[in-house]
């Protein structure tokens, strides 16, 4: 009874195989830059390229600028659609279902056509302006699973109590917000948060489309001139997937949960 | 910032503590209408109209538009060249055999770790690791299935040196459908294990141990109680798999470049030459595109409003 069978076993290290199998080979692979050695100069030359550090560097800025008017638009709108609009949440969750819907590169498509340097609002002209294009791609990517965060972190506590509370003891409505509920869901937020990360640290087309240095297009800029680099950089890209997961794992521990239970 | 005195009135119905004192306290307002939640709603409304809806109009107003402006149906005739058709065909082809593949495979890998009585460690160890490659898609992933199957990649290398089996030989490309197809599998697979995953959990054990009470076998277990209880969440499963691998282009563009014709790689040139270019058929062929993402979905949502009675 307790044992596995065979079966799930079988099927376990088949899985298992196929998964970690281009790991191990991509591992393998990154350390033979050098003749009959393994060693893990191609790394050093990754780590070394002042490219991967400048293009990293600007990903993660984007990153976070994304994670932050992510939560500024997510997080008023979803709070107000459950304690005062219920009836309104079908329309916002269609809202933030779209990304999944519209392809990416579309997405970008559209934005390259009304934001363009003879259109109406030129975003495209600037440096600045096509990085807040991009940033604004990437909130719209992370939509889906910024809100389903957000959403889920306000059912795990009582909104309207807390609300009440509040206003009784005279907070204003911004004061609720970011000292009262923002706090209480920062748990969920910060997951939405690090898969959004996960998302945008190595995306590929819209930057690339966008002519912005990202750690995406870098990696394909190296992918198309360099053999052993590459290797190296899909384990650099896996770990940090692996980071912003497993950050998102041990945050769930420390979820406060202060909704009744009826 | 908001300056109002945030009311406590809900839609959802009376206040519960001390109701009447405060209502009192509170200034009265234009029923519907509040500052503090317009400021609240404004963000999300500002961006949604700017960043999903505007850019969306306008594509498929300019899908609609010949060259002067006039209204026309030409580009999506146009859309019907060989070329482009190919495009198409190549694309549902690798998204159907990922999507297909990827939810028999993960539902397999599902009902492995939760059914088969694996440690329980096991489990936990599949799910957090289908969270990761779920997510490692891209260029990345390109490289990886490179390193490993490419021409000079371990595992080719190994069965040629090791096993005298050369797989280039035998006809596999990773540059092509198959070799495309398993690298989808990649992060197909895991995002059926967690899609799928709650709903395996749902098959309770009382069904299989009532099934067995009335002399079942387990194939009719699974014929008549367990597929048929699945098979809403296995479809609307597939069709999300299908728009997820429909849409993506980076893992294509890094392994091929710009030499296999699926559609996003197709979509990705003509924007890129998009000066020289008709306006309308790139913005054809990007309605073409959202038109089966779109139509994928539907299918999930509507597919899942159906499966989720059964799951409580």
């Amino acid at each position: 009874m307790k044992r596995g069978k065979p079966w799930a076993w079988i099927v376990f290290i088949l899985g298992a195989s196929y998964f970690l199998l281009p790991l191990l080979a991509t591992f393998n692979f990154s350390l033979r830059i050098r003749k009959d050695q393994l060693t893990f100069d191609a790394y050093a030359n990754v780590f070394a390229d002042p490219r991967f550090q400048a293009t990293l560097g600007y990903s993660l800025l984007i990153g976070v600028c994304t994670i932050l008017v992510g939560i500024l638009i997510v997080v008023p709108a979803a709070y107000y659609v459950r304690l005062r609009a219920p009836r309104l949440r079908p329309i916002i969750e269609f809202i933030t279902l779209l990304p999944l819907i519209i392809p990416a590169i579309v997405l970008v498509f559209g934005y390259i056509r009304l934001y363009n340097s003879s259109s109406l609002l030129p975003m495209t002209n600037s440096f600045f302006g096509t990085g807040l294009l991009l940033t604004c791609a990437y909130v719209a990517l992370g939509l889906p699973y910024m809100y389903r965060a957000v959403d889920t972190g306000l059912r795990t506590i009582d909104v309207q109590t807390l609300t009440e509370a509040a206003t009784i003891l005279g907070a204003s409505q911004a004061t609720i917000l970011t000292k009262i509920i923002f706090p209480n869901i920062i748990v969920a937020v910060l997951s939405g948060a690090f898969l959004t990360l996960a998302i945008v640290v190595g995306e590929f087309t819209i930057a690339s489309l966008l002519n912005q240095p990202t750690f995406g297009v870098y990696m394909q800029n190296v992918g198309a001139n360099r053999a052993f680099e590459p290797a190296a950089l899909a384990i650099i890209a896996f770990l940090l997937t692996w980071g912003a997961m497993g950050m998102i794992q041990l945050l769930a521990r420390f979820a406060p949960k202060t909704a009744r239970e009826d | 910032m908001a300056t109002l005195p945030a009311t406590a009135e809900t839609t959802a119905g009376p206040v519960k503590t001390g109701p009447a004192p405060l209502r009192t306290r509170l200034r009265a307002l234009p029923a519907g209408l509040r500052l503090g939640d317009l400021l609240a709603v404004a963000p999300f409304v500002l961006f949604a109209v700017m960043f999903l809806l505007l850019p969306m109009s306008y594509l498929v107003v300019q899908a609609f538009q010949a060259p002067d402006g006039s209204p026309t149906l030409e580009n999506f005739a146009s859309l019907f060249t060989p070329k482009t058709l190919d495009s198409f065909a190549i694309s549902i082809r690798v998204s159907g055999a990922s999507a297909i593949l990827g939810a028999l495979i993960g539902l397999m890998i599902a009902l492995a770790v939760i059914r088969g009585r694996l440690p329980s460690g096991v489990r936990a160890a599949v799910m957090t690791f289908s969270g990761v490659a779920s997510n490692f898609a891209g260029i990345p992933l390109a490289f990886a299935f490179l390193a490993t199957l490419g021409r000079l990649g371990l595992v080719t290398v190994i069965l040629k040196t090791v096993f005298g089996i050369d797989i280039y030989r035998a006809g596999f490309n990773l540059l092509s459908f198959w070799g495309l197809t398993l690298t989808y599998l990649y992060f197909q697979i895991p995002l059926m294990v967690l899609i799928i995953a709650p709903a395996v959990d749902g098959l309770k054990r009382e069904w299989s141990e009532a099934a067995a009470t009335l002399g079942a076998s387990n194939w009719q277990f699974w014929r008549y109680v367990g597929l048929p209880v699945l098979w809403p969440n296995l479809l609307g499963t597939v069709s999300l798999l299908f728009a997820n691998a429909f849409g993506a282009i980076a893992t294509a563009y890094a392994l091929t470049g710009s030499t296999l014709n699926i559609v996003p790689v197709l979509l990705y040139a003509q924007i890129q030459g998009d000066v020289l270019g008709n306006r309308g058929l790139g913005a054809a062929l990007a309605l073409g595109m959202v038109a089966i993402t779109a139509l994928a979905n539907v299918i999930y949502l509507v597919v899942r409003t159906r499966a989720e009675r059964w799951l409580k």
